[in-house]
This record gives structure tokens, C-alpha cells and sequence, in this order.
């Protein structure tokens, strides 16, 4: 037999359906649902007669809309229309009888922080959701990644999707990494060396001692920012960290099918000479802490560098460079670590669970942020917000000045009341510095938490390392 | 959906590279739960001042581009979240067939659901479409699926390559739920011997 990758043993262990033309159907094994991507797809079913195929298998929870101020269940701070999305949700999940936790479950949170707390990924499986941050759950050795409205439709009644086989790309980190760099400098450091489209029509393998060397959450990190490479998916091969990070979780496999689950999980990595499409390596010794600065992933410099000219690029990328940095209100050749920061927002799906906040809890402890600076801490979930509350974080952060959230997306897309104003500058943990994104004419800075916490005590981007 | 027919359409020349899904439809108009009515908001913040009047040098509000039906488009078009609102709002606008050198890959899927057809083509015949799209309203560009041709307004033949399964449901009108379900035999024997082989899923 020849020897495969993790992606194609995971493809193949999953299709139910391959005509001559190798358009494949594939069988979903977890679909995930969150309340902007499925109210068409739910009224389409309802339209056609159809239903859910697999109800067991499908786990909704309402994220992007819902406010993460305390008092929440007040209607009114909600717009008319996002009460009316979150409504739908609630509706749609109880006719159809899917698995749902409503926002006054402790449980709920961003669709990809619940998915692996409660246990529904794991290794092997085939994850979808109508959010391109599927990619995150990668990290366990899933192949996972976001689908449209029409799709999430297509899963709904068939528990299946078309599609084709993508080609295979292996990332690989090497050696260790150096103090003050994260998971999310290593995900942002490959942006910037593939570009957004770099990963187009891949499937990404993340390996070597640095990826191997990182725990579950910094995993999560990494996977969920192949899509702002362009990949369909990033995948990391389970080992024991994995293991551990499962094991007893409320619907991880438990004792015979615990042991029946593990010894297939052990086979789910790529063989000795596998073939790769496409390689990309990067010494995990030469990364260093990293920020955008521009309106595009790929815009990633080292904090130590200063904003580049549009000459320093080719092709379109000039006008775009020209585009971006006129939009970030920035100077070419000013340094990186010279930008004032108005706003620090730290949550999201790439960085709202509990390590992160850990790792932001050290950095501002028993000091305060600068003055006139508006700092927001979400968490990824009611059960991350409740542990870090157990661990003492919470209080840091409050007599920091930090303020203290609910759990959602928030700021990351600011589809709810969580905004930037007008050329409102932003240090953010979440993965899209794209034009408008955290709010109209809103400027957004992507950093690791580390780094967003000591732009909040600064007052412009900072090198952790100054800090440690 | 609709067939997608043979056409000859205006086409508007959006050169800038890695247009994302945020710029094509930004989030405050995914709050609603139709289909349809998002071609308005589409390119908001590029197209629109924000007391609603128009930008003017925006292409699409330009009088000789205000019903392209056609985008020929800069690298990486459609990157970002895998929101459909992108291609509904382009499809509502009268937006039938984008060419790029590249799509992001949901997007690009997305656009078949909705009767559109993505193009990739190598960066020269792109900016041959580009120069092309610049004339304005004379730039009738043909587009002929079935035959896989782009013809210019001067007569030049562009070939693109499709996926052959995606091309026959576009050109039919079909429905992947309904074609999908005609393989119900395959997806129940395939969950009978996943139960057997991996009973924790």
C-alpha cells in the first residue's frame, strides 16, 4: 500500500460515494451551527419536505450576535434583527431536535471553543460548520473546515458534502520556540510567508518539534488561521497531548469504546515518504513576536520592523500595500512599536480559551492599562469565563482596568454592539484585520494575547519582550 | 436554480488583489434570515458614503457600469469568512460570472450554489479581460459555459477550464440536495459499517 497522509487516510476513512470524476461524497461526522449561516438552510428544509438526516450529530449555538455585557437576556440589547436571528436558532434547533445550548446555558460560547470543550471533536472525525473558523478543529486531527449557507443545507438533510479531494501541503516548524513567541506568532508567520491565497486548494499538515511542543490550545491557535492562508483545512497529527485533552470530556468515548477509539487514533499520521504537494518550512528559532499592518493576514511584520512602502511589493500588491496603508492611517518606514493604540480587544476563536487568558493575566498583573485606553477581556465560553473567574483571573484583569465579558465572537466581527468607531485603532487577539471589519473605518492590529496585553499597558504595539 | 445560459453582458474592472468576503458584504447586513434583497448593501463601504449617497468613482457606480453582469477581478477575490451573503449579494446586483487569477475556495464553491460561475485564468488573459472591462459600457464580453469561451468585445476567444460535474448542474439548473439524495442507498451503507467500525462518532 503507498504510504499516505493524515489527510488521506482521514478522506478516505469518510467516503460514502466517488463517481469516475472522483467527485467524492463525503460523510460528515459533527456539524456544527451557529445562528447567521443556518436560518436559510433550516427555512430551505422546511420549503422542501426535507430533514435532519443525523439530529445526534449536529450541535448548534448562537455566537456572533449576542451581547457580552452582563444582563444580556435583556431584549433590548439586542437590534430588532439579530433578536430575530437568535430567535430563529432557538426555533430551528428544538423543531429539528439537534443538540443546542441557548445563551442562557452556562455551556454556550463561540461555536469553535464548544465544539472541543464538550468533547463532540475528535480525532479522525470530519467537521463542518457555515463559519470559515472551522479550521480550528484541526487541531485534533479532524479534518474540519467552514462550508456556505447552501452547503450547511446539504449537510443538514444528507449528512454528506461534494466534494473534491484537495492537495496536500506540510508546514513544518523546527526546533524550539524562542521566549515571548506563540501559537499565534507561528500561524501569523506563516501567512506572511505563503500569503492569503498561498494555501489555495490545500489541505495543510502542520508538524515538527515546535507544533509538537505546543499544548491543544496553541494547536487550536494555529489551525485556525489556515483558512487566512487560503487552506480548506489545517490539520495536526493526534499524539498525547490529544489524548489527554479528551479523555473525560462530556461526550469524548469512555471505557471500552475509549480503548476501541484510541487504537485508531494512534494510526492517524502521515506515513514515512508520503507525498506532499507543496512544502513550506520555518525555524521555530527564527520567528519572533509578529503584528499586521496592514488590512490583509499576509500584512505581517516582527514587532522590531517599521510599516513597509508599497514600492517593496509587486504586482497588484503595490496598490493594495498603497490601499492598506493609507486605510491604517500609518507612514511607511514609521516603527511598528511607534502606533498608538486606542482599543485592546482579547477574546475570539484563535484566542478566547483559558491559556490565552492565563498568559494575559501575567503579563497585566497588578499594573493598569494606560489611561483613556479602552480594553475588553471575552471569553471563548461560559465554562472558559467561569475558570478563569475560579483561577483568580478575572480579578486581575478588572483591577487592571480591563472589562470583563460574556462569552461570543464580539469585537472579532463586531456583528454585535462591540464596535470600533471611525479610525479607532485596535490591538486584536482574533484573526481578520480586513477593511471595516471590527467596525466601519475601524483599524485592527493582529497580535498574540501576550502582546495584546502589553499594548494595553503601553498604549502603542509592543514588544513582549520589553516586558518580560 | 436557474440555467445558466449562454450571455453577452457588460464587465467591470475590480483590479485591486485579495478582495475580501467583508468587502463584498459587510456584517451589519448579515443579520437577515432571506435569501434575497442583499444586492443593495453589496461593497457597502466601498460603494457607499455613509449617509447613503453614492461614492462616485467607485466602478460599479460609474454610468457605464451600473449593470455589469460581469467582474474581472484582482488576485485571491472572495477571501475571508464562508459567508453566501458574498455571492448572493453579487448574484442580486445582476452579477453572473467573475474571472480572476485565483478564488478562496468557499467562495468559490458558494458561487455554483447560486447559478454564478467563478473563472480562473492565467494573470495575462486576466489583464487581457481587465484592458477589456476598461472601455466601459462597449466592453460586451460573451460568456459561453458550454462551449467554455469568454469571447471580447474585440473578438478575442478566451478557453477556461470548469469542473465537469460542477458545469453540468449549473447549465441544468440542478439541485446537489436532490441529486445527492438519489445516492441514499451509498450514505446508509456507508453509516451501517462506520457504526461497526468507529461506534464512538
Amino acid at each position: 500500500m503507498s504510504p499516505k497522509t493524515l489527510y488521506d487516510k482521514i478522506w478516505d476513512a469518510h467516503v460514502a460515494h466517488e463517481a469516475e470524476d472522483g467527485t467524492t461524497l463525503l460523510y460528515i461526522d459533527r456539524h456544527l451551527v451557529h445562528e447567521v449561516t443556518s436560518a436559510q438552510a433550516f427555512e430551505g428544509l422546511r420549503m422542501t419536505g426535507r430533514t435532519v438526516r443525523a439530529p445526534e450529530k449536529t450541535i448548534a449555538v448562537p455566537d456572533h450576535n449576542v451581547p457580552t455585557t452582563p444582563g444580556r437576556e435583556d431584549p433590548a440589547q439586542m437590534t430588532p434583527e439579530s433578536r430575530i436571528q437568535v430567535a430563529a436558532l432557538d426555533t430551528n434547533a428544538k423543531e429539528f431536535g439537534v443538540h443546542y445550548y441557548p445563551v442562557s446555558d452556562v455551556r454556550q460560547g463561540i461555536v469553535h471553543i464548544v465544539g472541543p470543550e464538550q468533547g463532540w471533536t475528535l480525532p479522525g472525525m470530519t467537521v463542518v460548520c457555515g463559519d470559515s473558523h472551522t479550521a480550528t478543529h484541526g487541531a485534533f486531527g479532524a479534518l474540519a473546515h467552514g462550508i456556505g449557507t447552501s452547503e450547511v443545507e446539504h449537510v443538514l438533510a444528507t449528512q454528506t458534502l461534494i466534494q473534491k479531494k484537495s492537495l496536500n501541503m506540510k508546514v513544518e516548524i523546527t526546533g524550539k520556540l524562542m521566549p515571548g513567541v506563540t501559537a499565534k506568532d507561528i500561524t501569523l508567520a506563516v501567512i506572511g510567508e505563503t500569503g492569503t491565497g498561498g494555501g489555495t486548494g490545500y489541505v495543510i499538515e502542520y508538524c515538527g518539534e515546535a507544533i509538537r511542543d505546543l499544548s491543544m490550545e496553541g494547536r487550536m491557535t494555529v489551525c485556525n488561521m489556515a483558512i487566512e492562508g487560503g487552506a480548506r483545512a489545517g490539520l495536526i497529527a493526534p499524539d498525547q497531548t490529544t489524548y489527554d485533552y479528551v479523555k473525560g470530556r462530556p461526550h469524548a468515548p469512555k471505557g471500552a469504546q475509549w480503548e476501541a477509539a484510541l487504537d485508531w487514533w494512534k494510526t492517524l499520521y502521515t506515513d514515512e515518504g508520503a507525498h506532499f504537494d507543496k512544502v513550506v518550512t520555518l525555524k521555530g528559532e527564527d520567528i519572533q513576536p509578529v503584528v499586521t499592518w496592514g488590512t490583509s493576514p499576509e500584512d505581517v511584520l516582527p514587532i522590531t520592523a517599521t510599516v513597509p512602502f508599497p514600492e517593496d511589493f509587486t504586482g497588484g500588491k503595490v496598490e493594495a500595500a498603497a490601499r492598506s496603508i493609507e486605510y491604517m492611517g500609518l507612514t511607511p518606514g514609521q516603527k511598528l512599536t511607534d502606533i498608538e493604540i486606542d482599543t485592546v480587544f482579547i477574546g475570539s476563536c484563535t484566542n478566547g480559551r483559558i491559556e490565552d487568558f492565563r498568559a494575559v493575566a501575567e503579563v497585566v498583573k497588578g499594573k493598569k492599562i494606560k489611561d483613556g485606553m479602552r480594553a475588553m477581556i471575552v471569553p471563548g465560553s461560559g465554562l472558559v469565563r467561569a475558570q478563569a473567574e475560579e483561577e483568580g483571573l478575572a480579578d486581575i484583569f478588572i483591577e487592571a482596568g480591563f472589562e470583563w465579558r460574556l462569552a461570543g465572537c464580539s469585537m472579532c466581527l463586531a456583528m454585535n454592539p462591540d464596535q470600533l468607531s471611525e479610525g479607532e485603532r485596535c490591538a486584536a487577539t482574533s484573526n481578520r484585520n480586513f477593511e471595516g471589519r471590527q467596525g466601519y473605518k475601524g483599524r485592527t492590529h493582529l497580535v498574540s494575547p501576550a502582546m495584546a496585553a502589553a499594548a494595553a499597558l503601553t498604549g502603542r504595539l509592543t514588544d513582549i519582550r520589553e516586558l518580560m | 436554480m436557474e440555467k445558466f445560459e449562454k450571455f453577452t453582458g457588460i464587465a467591470a474592472p475590480m483590479p485591486l488583489v485579495n478582495i475580501d468576503t467583508d468587502m463584498i458584504i459587510p456584517k451589519m447586513f448579515l443579520k437577515s434570515i432571506a435569501r434575497t434583497g442583499f444586492g443593495k448593501n453589496l461593497f457597502d463601504e466601498m460603494r457607499f458614503n455613509r449617509d447613503g449617497t453614492e461614492i462616485a468613482d467607485f466602478v460599479l457606480n460609474k454610468p457605464q457600469y451600473r449593470k455589469s453582469e460581469i467582474l474581472i477581478a484582482g488576485d485571491n477575490f472572495g477571501c475571508g469568512s464562508s459567508r453566501e451573503h458574498a455571492p448572493w449579494a453579487l448574484e442580486d446586483f445582476g452579477i453572473k460570472v467573475i474571472v480572476s487569477t485565483s478564488f478562496a475556495d468557499i467562495f468559490f464553491n458558494n458561487c455554483f450554489k447560486n447559478g454564478m460561475l467563478p473563472v480562473v485564468l492565467p494573470q495575462e488573459q486576466v489583464d487581457l479581460l481587465m484592458k477589456d472591462a476598461e472601455k466601459g459600457e462597449n466592453a460586451r464580453m460573451s460568456v459561453d459555459l458550454e462551449a467554455q469561451e469568454i469571447t471580447t468585445s474585440d473578438g478575442d476567444v478566451i478557453k477556461f477550464e470548469v469542473d465537469a460535474f460542477k458545469k453540468h448542474c449549473l447549465l441544468e439548473g440542478l439541485d446537489d440536495i436532490g441529486l445527492t439524495m438519489e445516492k441514499e442507498a451509498s450514505i446508509t451503507s456507508f453509516e451501517k459499517a462506520a457504526e461497526q467500525a468507529r461506534p464512538w462518532v
